[in-house]
């Protein structure tokens, strides 16, 4: 960006310019800030500890994916294979894991220890993740391509084995003794332990990205794909590999959504996506490559579990909710790309 | 921390005697229809810089590739040091101390410096799959130490000057501790000030045993710095020599295979008294662009001088509306005219051929035809419809005017050489039929015998009575063309000059007024 040299007094014009592109850059915030204090006065009980409470569990359950997601972006990709995949890894998670006497049960006998499920379906998460990379670095195909195929197979396969039934009356042990156990209380509402094992997961996630040769390389190859290559960076496996990490996240998040739902259903990772994807763009993870923060993604899925919520309180039906979100994205964007664009 | 082995007491020179460090044997690449390379040999000595010339599409570039296994040599043997070697990648002539500073920056931008230096092999935190960030920022701050770069290790890479950004490409190759440096038109974006200082880390790499490939287009650089000079013509050897026993005019005649001793054609135009375009006190919005005013006369080469950041290019493009005005007025023939935006300023007779023809000039997949009347359309039509008699017949009358040489008007842009793309693209304007003509490095990255007819196609629009403002870095250009030059020094006006009786010192001194 050329930066205009200082050798002239600032006229008041300029001073109005400059508070202006503040106000702009962080244009998002204070909507969504003045958003949430509107439905305040609205309806009081909106910022209440139990319904904050539940806006933080349900942003933890869709943080891990969006984490994931927001890689394929790094590297000016998408995921769009997400949600089906949720869906698949959640049907795979209670298949093995419904209660032994509920009658038509898929595997009649066998019962698996939760820790090898967790780990078959982070496998199949990562399988489809791997193929996605494998296609997009080896094909030089765009993502958004390689994951609208992928994501048609995927559901395919799933209706073709489950036969769209719903797979419910879950094992306990995986269920509310795990995933959905309560941990402590604020006030009357339970935090379950899943919004710890988020925490968790960020955190891994957090050093993957920053600290380790990986999500260096993983930035470069989003910021200058040809600059990576030349210094020796093995762009086809980072691709790959983030791909495979985003499948890791989406398999561990069909494990927790089984579990939190209760059953698994056909509808189940339905445009789950689309929202992962809305969060990370919301919490500044740009589509122009090579930038993002795992503080941003937080922020993002925190922002967007708001909105949520808030349209929930005031009444307003899911139909307007689409509409909002859709004009939440689009606004994101474009105050995303105002900054990447050099001003003449 | 590596850093480079200093060779105890060996004070190597340019002189003959010094260990063969590469040598490159017969080097032979075919493609489709093409020879690129034909049996090309070249030996680069240990403490000595070796200048390879040639004009674009001599196969310097080809060659290089070769040598970093970006092409796979068809023929020919390459030995470092004595040991024969087939790099695969670029990556393994880093590995083994072959490096190479590229002349399009590739760098992750929206990374750090150190990052960017340290991509591809990060230090490992001791026992951790972790990358060390201290030991990063270490090594690198004694890189820069060495080579006297001040540079802040974490800034990130799109904060900085081009320059700057170089300069972190040459700590980068100087950091693999390499024995082969290539440097590929390094000096394209710097300054006098940083050439110099390019120089002395060049120096200082040649007295540490380093041999140096050096490719550029500038002769004057050449000279002064090299000791030995390998001149390549149509993918072959030409010749060899000490750069001491070398002179200008010789190196041209070998690089074009012609006596060159006319560069520019006759100066045979003479402007008018009238004034086509008044600039009063411009001043950009966004830009250092400050307070310039000056007057364009009918029929007149207006040059623009000024280095790299002056605000050269600032100028032109608020002339053309496409950089913000914050004040200014001008006048055409008189009359108050806005150009708030290039289409604006299209009807109000300019045209503007931009510095960065790949980029924004041609549309390389398109083909000669459909280059040639994007901006005359209109003109096209019958009806609604376009007319693809008409398209071609502008086509035509472009392709003769400009002398264009391209096997059909449907041939794909991107195929033709700089030169005729940039024909192309004069004649894209010509068919709009512009008064006022601005040109930001009319004859970058052209060949020598090429720019000869582009200076032919200026003169001849001035004949014409069209006004020309024309922006160069190329002084022997802007004397040769134009009749009055103006220089530029930080984003301001610093003197005007009558180019048949200017120097290039005079020039250089006006040129670092403000700067």
């Amino acid at each position: 960006m050329v930066a205009v040299r200082n050798s002239e007094p600032m006229t008041t014009r300029d001073k109005w310019n400059r508070v202006g592109n503040i106000l702009l850059d962080r244009s998002m915030i204070i909507i969504i800030l003045a958003l949430v204090a509107y439905i305040q006065t609205q309806r009081p009980a909106f910022l209440k500890t139990a319904s904050i409470v539940n806006i933080i569990t349900l942003t933890a359950s869709r943080l891990p994916m969006a984490l994931g997601i927001a890689g394929a972006i790094i590297l000016t990709g998408t995921d769009l294979s997400a949600g089906r995949t949720v869906g698949l890894t959640a049907f795979l998670s209670a298949i093995f894991l419904q209660k032994l006497d509920v009658a038509g049960r898929f595997f009649p006998t066998a019962s698996l220890p939760l820790p090898v499920v967790l780990l078959i379906v982070m496998a199949a998460g990562g399988l489809v993740g791997a193929i996605n990379g494998f296609c997009i670095a080896s094909f030089k195909l765009h993502p958004f391509i390689v994951t609208l195929a992928t994501q048609l197979i995927i559901y395919g396969g799933y209706l073709t084995i489950s036969g769209a039934k719903q797979i419910s009356s879950l094992d306990a042990r995986y269920t509310t003794d795990f995933v959905t156990h309560t941990m402590f209380r604020i006030g009357t509402t339970s935090v379950m332990s899943y919004v710890a094992f988020a925490a968790v997961v960020t955190m891994i996630m957090w050093v993957v990205w920053n600290k380790t040769a990986f999500g260096k390389n993983m930035f470069a190859v989003g910021s200058n794909e040809e600059a990576a290559r030349v210094s020796g960076v093995n762009v086809t496996m980072t691709i790959i590999c983030v791909f495979m990490l985003a499948g890791f996240s989406y398999g561990y998040t069909g494990f927790v959504e089984a579990a939190r739902l209760g059953a698994s259903t056909g509808t189940l990772g339905l445009n789950y996506e689309l929202d992962a994807i809305a969060a990370c763009v919301i919490g500044g993870v740009s589509f122009v490559g090579g930038i993002g923060k795992i503080s941003g993604v937080i922020l993002g899925v925190f922002l967007m579990q708001l909105i949520i919520s808030g349209m929930t309180f005031l009444g307003i039906s899911g139909n307007t909710t689409y509409i909002i979100k859709g004009l939440v994205i689009l606004v994101a964007c474009a105050i995303d790309m105002r900054k990447y664009l050099t001003k003449k | 921390m590596h850093v480079i082995k200093i060779e105890s007491g060996a004070q190597m020179s340019g002189n003959g005697s010094s260990p063969v460090l590469l040598s490159i044997e017969d080097v032979s690449k075919q493609f489709p229809g093409v020879k690129a390379l034909d049996r090309v040999s070249m030996t680069v000595r240990a403490g000595t810089v070796h200048a390879l010339m040639g004009e674009n599409g001599a196969g310097k570039s080809t060659l290089m590739k070769c040598l970093f296994g970006i092409y796979n040599k068809d023929d020919g043997r390459i030995f470092l040091e004595g040991r024969e070697i087939h790099f695969k990648s670029a990556r393994e002539a880093l590995d083994n101390g072959v490096a190479m500073v590229h002349q399009e920056l590739n760098q992750a931008l929206k990374r750090s410096v150190m990052d960017n230096i340290w991509l591809g092999r990060y230090p490992r935190a001791k026992g951790l799959p972790l990358v060390s960030e201290r030991k990063m920022l270490a090594d690198t701050l004694a890189i820069f130490k060495e080579l006297d770069v001040r540079v802040n290790p974490k800034t990130i890479m799109s904060m900085m000057p081009v320059s700057q950004r170089q300069m972190v490409e040459i700590a980068k190759a100087v950091s693999f501790h390499s024995k082969v440096i290539v440097f590929d038109e390094p000096t394209s974006s710097l300054t006098e000030t940083e050439v110099e200082h390019l120089f002395r880390i060049i120096r200082m790499l040649r007295d540490r045993g380093c041999g140096i490939i050096y490719i550029s287009h500038k002769m004057e650089e050449i000279l002064r710095i090299s000791d030995e000079v390998t001149i390549m013509r149509d993918g072959q050897w030409v010749a060899t020599k000490p750069a001491a026993d070398l002179t200008m005019n010789e190196i041209i005649r070998l690089m074009v295979g012609r006596e060159m001793t006319n560069r520019f054609p006759p100066k045979d135009y003479q402007p008018s008294g009238e004034t086509v375009l008044d600039v009063s006190n411009l001043s950009a919005q966004y830009s250092h662009l400050r307070d310039v005013s000056f007057q364009l006369k009918k029929g007149e080469i207006l040059g623009v001088a000024g280095l790299d950041g002056s605000g050269r290019t600032e100028l032109l493009e608020n002339l053309f509306g496409c950089a913000a005005r914050r004040t200014g007025e001008l006048k055409k023939s008189g009359r108050r005219i806005l150009n708030r935006s290039p289409r604006e300023a299209i009807t109000n007779g300019f045209a503007m051929i931009t510095e960065e023809r790949r980029a924004t000039g041609i549309m390389g997949i398109l083909t000669v035809r459909e280059n040639t009347t994007i901006s005359c359309l209109k003109k096209c039509r019958i009806g609604p419809v376009l007319s693809t008699r008409k398209i071609s017949q502008k086509t035509g009358w472009s392709i003769d005017a400009m002398r264009i040489k391209t096997p059909r008007q449907t041939t794909k842009l991107r195929s033709l050489s700089g030169g005729n793309q940039q024909k192309v693209i004069f004649g894209r304007w010509m068919l709009t039929e512009p008064e006022i003509f601005l040109l930001d490095e009319p004859t970058r990255g052209i060949d020598v015998g090429a720019k000869y007819e582009i200076y032919q196609l200026i003169i001849q629009m001035a004949r014409e009575g069209k006004s020309i403002v024309m922006v160069s870095s190329e002084m022997p250009e802007l004397l040769g063309v134009c009749s009055r030059i103006l220089i530029m020094s930080g984003g301001r006006l610093a003197g005007e000059v009558d180019a048949g009786r200017a120097t290039q010192e005079e020039i250089m001194t006006l040129a670092a007024k403000f700067a």
